[in-house]
């Protein structure tokens, strides 16, 4: 008992009279111990963010309110302390790392000045002193010529940089507790597995003890020392990370844990026909996009987002087309499907090149090829109904209005909403169901092709393991290719047979998935699945 | 930011300027030609009517009588080398004309525009510190007044009050012209008279930003990097000091810019009411007197000032905001 740093009692933060619940947070007693690093998973809504805040109380008072319990550090409540008491424990004794860096940090302030803030409330030391230590904790996260970095813009970072510059904040008076707030989350792949091994090395090296808040099992796998698993503000297991991810007690956490996709790539669908036809094929694509040149800048940047990619997919194939954010995947997928103009190479559908077509001549083949797109909140019109929004693509094709609503309730059935569903808006839809009614817009008009962009990333690990089940039920059920874009190996290794990898605007390897998992030849795809967190942890499973 | 590239930036803008400022010229000129009546015939009708081939010598003295497009090419071609004509009306060329009625309007609309802005800012930025208390309530009760009050109804509330009633500010002009005061009285009388219209001109657009500000700053509460800040253990009056202001200040300084257009165009009431010799009232005077030339030269003049003062709004967001270098 005496070696934790942090116990949290019966913690209880109610939300106002209007939310979907009374608590956010109901009941949690948990012990964050001295060196160890305790990974608080839960899904969207499960409260564990609202529990990080409500330790600092940062939480948006009053709606949201820490309704009971305690939070002990070194003998005293925090949740009783006076302003100035929380203060000093700020920044100073406990130290927070949020999600997003780009937003985490103030756009105007050098990443210097943000950082020397925290030194100059908490210590007495002066200017020439606070920047040596600056200095030093740049160095520490590895940020790169720290001495030129301290005037930089959070702007002028990457987003690896921005969040090596947070954790620099977080360690710059050696806090006992850092709480990191899905700090990994906004971050490429390859980054993220950077950042986890640094957090690593530093923790081994100061000894602090770190609250890591994730909903990515992977991560847990990675890191964790022992686990807490969140649901609707209840804990609702913890122990060892090793016994729970190998022998998880609850319901709950084996379902969490069988919904991650494995990194096993899958069998093909059906038998493998090697001499499938071909349904799409790009050759030697290429689009520039003439950046508009900023204020100072006096010739236009000009960025290649695709750059000579060739690639073919098969009828009834599915291929992923992975890559990080940057690597000219979604320009490629919207070039195709015909919302970017491509400058140079041939798009050929069933052998006819519809690269350089007209709007006017494009418009047959658009009913062949059909996109889902990534953000399910932002691509339904708000104002229309969920019938219309379906039934669109036919009316406009022709269909009367009648049997095209018709169709969409059906479609609704097979994407496993209510087809009373029809009559209803967006908006009282969660992700997932929204996404249904996504891959159900793009089914209606019968293309031959789907193109998801991450059509699951932004759904709870749980949802995407039922979007991604119904993908791959709908492609048997409606002889679907699918071009399957994506930033997540486990994911394109669940739903796809060939995988094709992207970077800086080429694809780099290219070929079936088992082959290239089992021997990656480029150096970068090696990266890419080195970097895939956890990925010893399901193997052993 | 280098002085250099700010240098080339500034020369960039202002070479951007000239097509802009042309443009305006013609479209100005072409839509005075609208306009029924001419010069000649004002003259000729304040004469108390004259024959028919007087006013037309008077037209050809004036070159009226040549096609628009002559008129128009002719004009273009004596603006490029600052020459504005002459005002028949005046007797006088244009540009001196201008000239005596411009420093008027810059301090105007100078002192209004700081008037404004600094006492919007610091109304809005009280507002959200003691948001949903009474000072709160009473800071965006009296920003609603001044904002749904008529700039002319304010002017001559004002007078009633403080010129008329309780006699502490003179009721017009720009300075006692009767006292010939010199040096640092002069100063003092012209402040004095400037109480009154800069307050007039600015009551709405402060009311504007002090709403837009303390709607800004509210906002500014929820965002992550505030958060960031109190959780580095920073003091409420620092986090707003220090990261929220100069955040908040941006959508300010974008709507002043607007405001600057707009403040040329509101002095003419603001002018006649005080009877401030600026370039408002005499651009009313011109256009009552179809002194297209005198009229043609203030907008010319206004439309410079215009673009002037948008290169230095931006310039000031350069230095706000350091994300606009990179574009």
């Amino acid at each position: 008992m005496s070696d934790a740093v942090l116990t949290i009692d019966n913690l209880t933060v109610s939300l106002p009279a209007w939310a979907d619940r009374p608590h956010a947070v109901n009941g949690v007693s948990l012990q964050v111990m001295r060196k160890e690093i305790l990974c608080v998973v839960g899904e969207s809504g499960s409260g564990k963010s609202v529990m990080a805040k409500a330790i600092l109380r940062l939480l948006p008072e009053p709606h949201v309110r820490v309704a009971g319990g305690r939070v002990i550090y070194e003998g005293q409540d925090l949740l009783a302390l006076s302003a100035d008491g929380i203060r000093v424990i700020r920044g100073g004794r406990i130290a927070m790392i949020f999600q997003e860096p780009m937003v985490a940090l103030n756009p105007l302030m050098t990443v210097g000045r943000q950082t020397d803030e925290i030194i100059e409330v908490h210590t007495k030391l002066r200017p020439a002193e606070r920047r040596k230590r600056i200095v030093e904790v740049f160095g520490d996260v590895r940020l790169p010529e720290p001495e030129r970095m301290l005037a930089s813009y959070p702007h002028e970072l990457s987003g690896g940089q921005r969040q090596r510059v947070m954790i620099a904040m977080a360690l710059a008076l050696e806090p006992a507790l850092i709480i990191a707030d899905e700090p990994t989350t906004a971050l490429d792949v390859t980054t993220q597995a950077q950042i986890l091994k640094l957090l690593k090395e530093l923790q081994a090296k100061h000894g602090t003890a770190i609250m890591f808040i994730t909903h990515d099992f992977g991560v847990v796998a990675e890191i964790a020392d022992r686990v807490a698993v969140m649901r609707q503000g209840v804990l609702v297991e913890h122990g060892r990370g090793k016994d729970i991810l190998r022998h998880p007690q609850h319901d709950y956490t084996r379902a969490l844990i069988a919904a991650v996709p494995s990194l096993v790539p899958r069998h093909t669908l059906r038998d493998a026909r090697s001499g499938a036809p071909s349904l799409l094929s790009v050759s030697g694509l290429e689009k520039t996009f003439a950046g508009r040149g900023g204020a100072f800048s006096l010739g236009a940047q000009r960025v290649r987002a695709v750059a000579g990619v060739s690639l073919e997919v098969q009828k009834g194939r599915s291929l992923a087309l992975v890559g990080e954010s940057g690597s000219g995947k979604s320009t490629l997928a919207r070039c195709i499907v015909g919302l970017e103009r491509a400058d140079k190479g041939a798009i050929r559908l069933e052998g006819t090149d519809i690269a350089g077509l007209s709007r006017a001549k494009l418009r047959p083949y658009r009913k062949a090829l059909q996109m889902v797109f990534q953000d399910p909140f932002a691509s339904l019109n708000p104002r229309w109904r969920v019938g219309d929004i379906i039934a669109q693509g036919p009316v406009v094709a022709g269909t009367p209005r009648k049997t095209a609503l018709g169709e969409a309730r059906e479609l609704l059935r097979l994407v496993g909403l209510d087809p009373k569903a029809a009559d209803r808006y967006p908006h009282e839809f969660s992700g997932g169901q929204r996404q249904r009614i996504g891959i159900a817009r793009a089914l209606a008009v019968k293309p031959k092709l789907i193109i998801a962009d991450e059509p699951v990333s932004a759904l709870d690990v749980s949802v995407q393991k039922q979007v991604l089940d119904l993908l791959d039920e709908l492609r048997t059920t409606f002889d679907l290719s699918m071009l399957f874009i994506t930033h997540d190996l486990r994911v394109a290794a669940h739903v796809c047979e060939e995988i094709a990898v992207m970077k800086d605007g080429a694809i780099v390897e290219q070929g079936s998935t088992a082959a290239i998992f089992a021997r990656p030849q480029h150096a970068y795809t090696q990266a890419l699945l080195a970097s895939v967190p956890g990925r010893d942890w399901q193997t052993c499973t | 930011m280098g002085g250099g590239r700010l240098l080339r930036y500034v020369i960039r803008r202002l070479l951007q300027a000239i097509p802009v400022v042309l443009g305006v010229v013609v479209l100005n000129f072409l839509l005075l030609q609208l306009a029924p009546g001419d010069a000649a015939t004002v003259l000729a009708g304040e004469a108390g009517g004259a024959p028919l081939e007087y006013i037309q010598q008077l037209r050809q003295r004036f070159g009226l009588d040549q096609p628009v497009l002559v008129q128009l090419a002719l004009y273009i071609k004596n603006i490029l080398v600052l020459d504005l004509g002459y005002s028949f009306r005046n007797a006088s060329p244009v540009l001196p004309l201008i000239l005596a009625r411009l420093w008027p309007t810059l301090l105007l609309m100078g002192t209004t525009l700081l008037l404004s802005v600094a006492g919007g800012v610091l109304l809005g930025l009280l507002a959200a510190v003691w948001v949903r208390t009474w000072k709160d309530h009473v800071i965006s009760f009296a920003a609603i007044i001044a904002y749904a009050m008529p700039l002319f109804w304010i002017g001559l509330m004002l007078i009633l009050a403080f010129s008329i009633k309780l006699g502490w500010l003179p009721t017009s002009g720009m300075e006692d012209a009767a006292a010939f005061y010199e040096g640092w009285e002069r100063v003092v009388d012209i402040a004095k008279h400037l109480v009154l219209p800069s307050i007039t001109l600015a009551l709405f657009y402060m009311a504007l930003y002090a709403r837009l500000m303390r709607a800004t700053m509210l906002e500014q509460h929820g965002l992550d990097y505030v958060t960031t800040a109190r959780a580095k253990g920073l003091t409420e009056r620092q986090i707003t000091v220090r990261h929220m202001v100069r955040n908040a200040l941006l959508p300010v300084v974008t709507v002043a810019g607007v405001q600057i257009g707009g403040l040329l165009g509101g002095s003419v009431v603001v002018e006649s009411v005080f009877a401030w010799p600026g370039l408002g009232q005499l651009a009313f005077q011109a256009l009552f007197a179809r002194d297209l030339n005198l009229l043609l030269g203030i907008f010319f003049i206004s439309s410079c000032l215009v673009v002037a003062v948008n290169i230095v709004i931006d310039i000031v967001y350069l230095v706000l905001d350091p994300r606009i270098r990179v574009g």
